[in-house]
């Protein structure tokens, strides 16, 4: 499969840099197979006290393809551990987690993850953090450094190939995590909080990046976050969860135009309409687990 | 200055230098620096000369005890002695070459064995658990003390110093790299088997790097244990070496001979200290350079 995808990425010339600009297409969800689909998921933890803690309790889900889906929820509500299952990085204990019609087991090479935290290798600079994905799959050394280049070049840092991660700034870093993750062309792509812990301006420009990445990817996304601004103006639908154990609370379609411009859409009449509807869902389950927080500290 | 500063804004501002203003206060700057580089050299150099001739003239004054104590210009004049008309077991450069061959293969058979078994038992949490009570048992051993059952079992040649340098050795790396393999960045690890990482590809390439760190740390202290290890082995029966040299020196009371010796080994360990320091630039290039440039 990586392959036959390769000449997308290293033959195509690097895609015109427009940062607010995200390439047109309509993406609504079709009525096929879904990407991801989650049947009635539980899942138990065993505490070091040997209590059992449940992070999800009966959840359903199911993402078209190529379809952008934010799960947005109160901190540790279990948000993450959704997207481990769907990534095969832990089983359910009950219920089934379905990616393209099929049961997860194990790692998947049509899945990609970007995590919250930093997960660029320290050890390696640039040019092989992005090579890493190939590299790893058995693509040839010099196929894979160029195609690297290629995805450098795209996301910005060409130039930037031999530093160590140590020596690029929080919003650099990211842009290797995306490249690096990309560069595998991911029909499914998890991510974690991944601006997160991005000063708001860097954010903004990191959001508007990854549409225009995704567009040209048509992966299906799975998108946590706790920020509701951020869900509605990357999303095609936005799924509220519970406080722990996590289930699906209310989902919304966000029926904003694309190609989206993050850092104007929240000045939308709709999208202000959007987040006063979401957020009256999501405030409860905010208060409830900040009651818990409080009474368990 | 070490290597470039690389942040995107710090380039720009470097690459439009405002005046020629910035490039006096850059040149007072360089001088400031150099003039207390200047300074410490100079003030480390006294402080020896003052430790020594302070020495030196307390044992001409009687105040020190020359007989028990020693006194520099008589350790100068032994290590000339020996240098010139070599020791009592034979030329000097023999028993340095002996006893840094048996540190050295100790140092290496000892690492080779650390590094191996704490991977092993890192990776594994099930030999870890079962194996953990009697490595924690023969850790608190003072191992030195096995010195003349190597004698015993190992006769006076350099196996018995060689085996007490790996014992030595050994647990400290082996710990290091045990330790090294656990604290794997779990973040690192699941982006790695992600992005298509068979196990071997995440030994290689994600847990191996990371245990460096601690593993290359822990060489430093080891190389000295190998060096204590030969030394040791030495005391307690040999035929040649620097060990028995310091042996000899002390049933003579050559307090000069003991404290000749002694830089020796110094010079020695410094040496390899040396070597270790090159090793670990090379191989944790990635790390941040402001950890690695405050040395003492």
């Amino acid at each position: 499969m990586q392959h036959s995808q390769k000449n997308v990425s290293s033959a195509s010339p690097p895609m015109p840099r427009s940062p607010f600009q995200e390439a047109s297409g309509d993406r609504r969800p079709t009525g096929s197979t879904p990407a991801i689909e989650l049947r009635q998921v539980t899942k138990r933890f065993l505490t070091p006290r040997g209590q059992t803690y449940t992070a999800l309790r009966d959840l359903s889900l199911s993402v078209a393809p190529g379809e952008f889906c934010a799960l947005i929820g109160p901190t540790g509500c279990g948000k993450s551990t959704t997207l481990s299952l769907i990534a095969g990085l832990d089983s359910p204990s009950a219920g089934s987690v379905l990616v393209m019609g099929e049961e997860v087991h194990g790692n998947d090479p049509r899945i990609g993850y970007v995590f919250q935290t930093d997960a660029v290798f320290p050890w390696k600079n640039v040019l092989h953090n992005v090579a890493a994905g190939p590299l790893f799959r058995g693509v040839p050394r010099r196929e894979a450094l160029e195609r690297a280049r290629a995805w450098i070049a795209r996301v910005g840092l060409a130039g930037f190939e031999d530093r160590y991660p140590h020596q690029l700034s929080g919003g650099m870093r990211k842009r290797v995590a995306l490249a690096q993750t990309f560069i595998n062309e991911p029909q499914i792509l998890l991510m974690d909080e991944p601006f997160s812990a991005l000063d708001v301006q860097t954010r903004t420009l990191m959001e508007n990046e990854l549409l225009q990445l995704w567009s040209a990817l048509s992966a299906s996304v799975v998108f946590v976050t706790h920020d509701l601004e951020e869900a509605i103006a990357l999303a095609d639908r936005v799924c509220v969860l519970t406080a722990g154990p996590a289930t699906i609370k209310g989902i919304y379609t966000i029926d904003l135009p694309r190609p989206r411009n993050v850092a104007e859409i929240r000045f939308d009449p709709r999208f202000v309409q959007l987040y006063h509807d979401i957020w009256e869902d999501l405030r409860d389950e905010v208060m409830i687990s900040y009651e818990r927080a409080k009474h368990s500290s | 200055m070490s290597e470039p500063n690389t942040l995107l804004e710090r380039q720009q501002s470097i690459a439009h230098p405002t005046a020629e203003t910035d490039s006096a206060a850059l040149a007072a700057l360089v001088r400031r620096r150099r003039r207390r580089r200047w300074l410490i050299n100079a003030l480390r150099l006294l402080l020896l000369v003052a430790l020594i001739g302070g020495w030196e003239l307390g044992a001409r004054l009687g105040l020190i005890d020359s007989f028990f104590w020693g006194r520099p210009s008589g350790i100068w004049q032994q290590l000339v002695t020996w240098v010139v008309h070599g020791t009592a077991q034979g030329p000097l450069w023999v028993q340095i070459a002996v006893t840094l061959e048996e540190a050295l293969l100790g140092f290496l058979i000892g690492v080779v064995l650390g590094i191996s078994f704490g991977v092993l038992l890192g990776r594994n949490a099930f030999l870890a658990e079962l194996l953990g009570p009697y490595i924690k048992a023969a850790n608190s051993i003072p191992r030195v003390t096995l010195a003349p059952l190597f004698a015993i079992g190992l006769g006076l040649g350099s196996q018995s110093k060689v085996a007490l340098a790996v014992v030595l050795v050994f647990f400290i790396v082996f710990f290091n790299a045990f330790q090294g393999v656990r604290e794997v960045d779990r973040n690192l690890l699941a982006n790695a088997r992600i992005l298509g990482a068979n196990r071997w590809q995440l030994f290689r390439e994600v847990i191996l790097p990371s245990a460096l760190t601690w593993i290359i740390a822990s060489l430093h202290t080891s190389f000295s244990f190998a060096l204590v290890g030969a030394v040791v082995g030495e005391f307690v029966g040999s035929i040649e070496g620097i060990g028995l040299m310091i042996q000899n020196a002390g049933a003579t009371f050559n307090a000069n001979g003991v404290f000749a010796a002694m830089l020796i080994l110094a010079a020695v360990a410094l040496l390899s200290e040396i070597v270790i320091t090159a090793l670990e630039r090379r191989l944790l290039r990635w790390r941040p350079s402001a950890l690695s440039e405050v040395t003492l």
